[in-house]
């Protein structure tokens, strides 16, 4: 099942003095969803342009099926680009557009149209084909790159950021779309992308990426709830931090956290290389949650006051100073109907989990 | 546009109905309406009136004279007013002419297909292969040979295709030739080498602004589509430089049929143009009348021929859209 496609060794790129990537190391497997997370300017587009061929590596190696990329060109390469612009040939109809790659191939004429049907009723534009490329809108010129890409039956299908374009609803669509038709094609994708919610909605894995370099590769659920840096971790959703300091080092670690106290951390919760001394710990808002005076809450339960809140419907989010510390962390907690909300300056008590926590070396 | 200044606490109300040419200005102590479109009207012709004018006065009015001219009838030194189609019949009798205006309409079609040929190439190069930052200095090297006067210039390709010019002394002094080339000067091939090296810029601008506007990532998607570097440049970067290539043979191909600077300094007498017998009309032969009525034709020909070139650049577009 999990057969690696693609693999990457130390691959690095540079642009005169600027080092976009250094010392790749991947694997990416057949069928996979796969992400490139990352903020501007850290490599994604370089690393996914590496891959389809468009730029040259400096150094390391480019392997897709096992052989060596090195001297095929892009047009000789089984991967099939979306580019963020969709670069949709103006002069071409829609099918045109779609059958682009197709001149090549052994098909009859008969045969050929009846695929570029096939792959535009595949992306939901069935009767689209004799439009004009420019009378389209831009959800609708994204699913012409993607037939138009599919239409090849690629190994590997390159999404370049392709929904930044679009507005929220449509993109909110077109994630569960493309999701749903990778999973029906069975192609490996990979989409670089600087929304770490989209990543995490459409990813099997996911290669969070800081200057060059792949800082974590986990599936969303790890990448979420065990981040390996505070970096990884303040860039995918919120996440508090609290100064600590580790008492003991071994098959678990004892800490002793700013506001809330010695806690135990087991195996997954800290870096092998965690040492004794000052550490951080983080904990996401909603592992947390603010107590009425009726609960009793669990295990661990500290006093705390509300400094400020923001309301925001559905959910509320408070910001709390843990009594024993002077340090305001960020709750949020669901408005559900028989919750009031807390006022500024109240007086409170957070639950919190010991297994929620993640230890950070300083 | 249209607020200069109000008092203080004045509250000012700006409706644009959208049907409406008006804007209303309420809230200024008098309602006042402006009719903007008047106004942009009024202001665009001022705009343009200096050039329209001096169009109106040197071009319209001698083309209304010419055509004129062209009815009428030159009886020695008095001009016969009275219209007649005299002049034309003679134009269309006398072989001589339809000759000279073939010749023109086939330089000018060689000129514009030698330059169009010669300038695509070295408008991709500056386009495609040109590092951003170098291309400005590039396409100032490219406009050089304006810095001279267009005369010197075809003087001195007589000083290059010469009998003893440069191109035939290099020849046989490399031992290549025997004896000196004839058939580079004092004909029609002289007169397309010497134009379409003075047209060569003209032709690469309108080619280069047609390739910069090429989205790259259309390149790169041809290729990514499997397509060779061959086949991406004839289905994508060709079909996309079009426009540029057709406003290019215009403007090569309109001037040079009415060009008689060239053909008189290096055409010799195979080399002669219906402008330079346009000339000979009218300052030689005092024949006036004729030489409109062979203006008149010329001008009549350049015209379908770019209407034709045009329709078909059109029908092209449409049939890609
Ligand atoms: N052609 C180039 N020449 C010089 N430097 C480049 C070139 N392409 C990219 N870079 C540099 O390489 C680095 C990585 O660029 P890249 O385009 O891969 O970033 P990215 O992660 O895709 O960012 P974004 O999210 O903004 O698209 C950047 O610092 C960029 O300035
Ligand atoms: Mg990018």
């Amino acid at each position: 099942m999990t057969k690696p496609l693609i693999q990457l060794k130390n691959v690095t790129k540079n642009y005169g003095d600027v080092q976009a990537l250094r010392g790749i190391d991947l694997t990416i497997n057949e069928g996979e969803f796969f992400s490139l997370l990352g903020p501007s300017g850290c490599g994604k587009t370089t690393l996914l342009r590496t891959i389809a061929g468009f730029e040259d590596v400096s150094g390391g190696t480019v392997m897709i099926s096992d052989k060596d990329m090195a001297n095929v060109p892009a047009n000789k390469r089984p991967t099939n680009m979306v580019f963020q612009s969709y670069a949709i040939f103006p002069h071409l109809s829609v099918a045109e557009n779609v059958g682009f790659g197709l001149r090549k191939s052994q098909m009859s004429k008969v045969e050929k149209n009846a695929a570029v049907d096939q792959a535009l009723s595949m992306v939901g534009l069935d009767g689209y084909g004799s439009r004009a490329a420019h009378a389209l809108s831009g959800g609708q010129r994204q699913r012409v790159a993607l037939a138009r890409a599919l239409i090849l039956k690629p190994k590997v299908l390159l999404l370049d950021e392709p929904l930044s374009a679009l507005d929220k609803k449509l993109r909110e669509q077109m994630q569960a779309e493309l999701r749903n038709l990778q999973r029906q094609v069975g192609i490996t994708f990979i989409l670089v992308t600087h929304d770490q919610e989209e990543a995490l909605i459409m990813s099997d894995r996911i290669a969070v990426m800081f200057d060059g370099e792949i800082a974590q590769l986990a599936d969303p659920q790890t990448l979420y709830r065990r981040p390996n840096s505070r970096q990884v971790a303040d860039f995918i959703g919120v996440m508090n931090f609290l100064p600590a300091t580790v008492t003991s080092v071994g098959d678990t670690v004892t800490a002793h956290v700013d506001g809330l106290g010695a806690v135990s951390l087991s195996g997954d919760q800290f870096a092998k290389d965690v040492q004794t001394g000052t550490a951080h710990v983080g904990i996401r808002p909603e592992t947390m949650s603010i107590l009425q005076e009726s609960d009793t809450g669990g295990a661990n339960v500290t006093a705390a006051v509300v400094e400020d809140r923001a309301y925001y419907g559905d959910m509320t989010y408070y910001d709390v100073r843990l009594d024993g510390g002077d340090h305001i962390i960020t709750i949020s907690m669901k408005n559900l109907v028989d919750r009031a909300v807390l006022e500024r300056g109240e007086k409170t008590r957070v639950a919190w989990n010991a297994r929620a926590l993640v230890l950070f070396n300083d | 546009m249209c607020i200069l200044g109000f008092q203080k606490g004045t509250r000012l109300h700006l409706s644009l109905a959208r049907n409406s040419r008006k804007i209303w200005v309420s809230g200024l102590g008098k309602r006042s309406v402006f009719k903007i479109n008047n106004r942009d009207q009024l202001r665009g012709m001022a705009l343009v009136s200096p050039t329209l004018i001096y169009a109106i006065l040197l071009l319209a009015v001698p083309l209304a004279v010419i055509f004129l001219f062209s009815f009428w009838t030159q009886d020695y030194l008095t001009l016969d007013r009275s219209f007649t189609l005299k002049n034309y019949r003679e134009a269309f009798s006398d072989p001589l002419y339809r000759t000279l205006l073939f010749r023109s309409l086939w330089v000018a079609g060689g000129v514009t297909v030698v330059t169009v040929v010669l300038a695509f190439p070295i408008a991709y190069f500056v386009s495609f292969h040109v590092t951003p930052k170098r291309k400005s200095l590039w396409l100032f090297l490219i406009t050089i040979p304006f810095w001279t006067s267009y005369l010197i210039r075809v003087f001195l390709w007589k000083v290059i295709l010469g009998y003893n010019g440069v191109l035939n002394s290099g020849l046989i002094g490399l031992g290549l030739v025997d004896e000196p080339l004839t058939f580079i000067l004092y004909n029609a091939n002289a007169v397309v080498i010497t134009l379409a090296h003075a047209f060569a810029p003209f032709a690469i601008l309108p080619i280069f602004v047609s390739l910069e506007k090429i989205d790259r990532s259309l390149i790169e998607a041809a290729q990514d589509l499997g397509e060779s570097k061959y086949q991406t440049f004839r289905r994508v970067t060709l079909p996309l430089a079009v426009p540029g290539i057709v406003a290019s043979c215009l403007i090569v191909f309109i001037p040079t049929i009415g060009d008689y600077v060239t053909p008189r300094l290096v055409g010799g007498p195979n080399g002669l143009m219906i402008a330079n017998m346009i000339q000979v009309q009218f300052l030689k032969l005092n024949n006036a009348p004729l030489g409109a009525t062979l203006a008149v034709l010329a001008m009549v020909s350049v015209t379908v021929i770019a209407l034709v070139f045009i329709f078909l650049n059109r029908k092209y577009l449409r049939s890609r859209s």
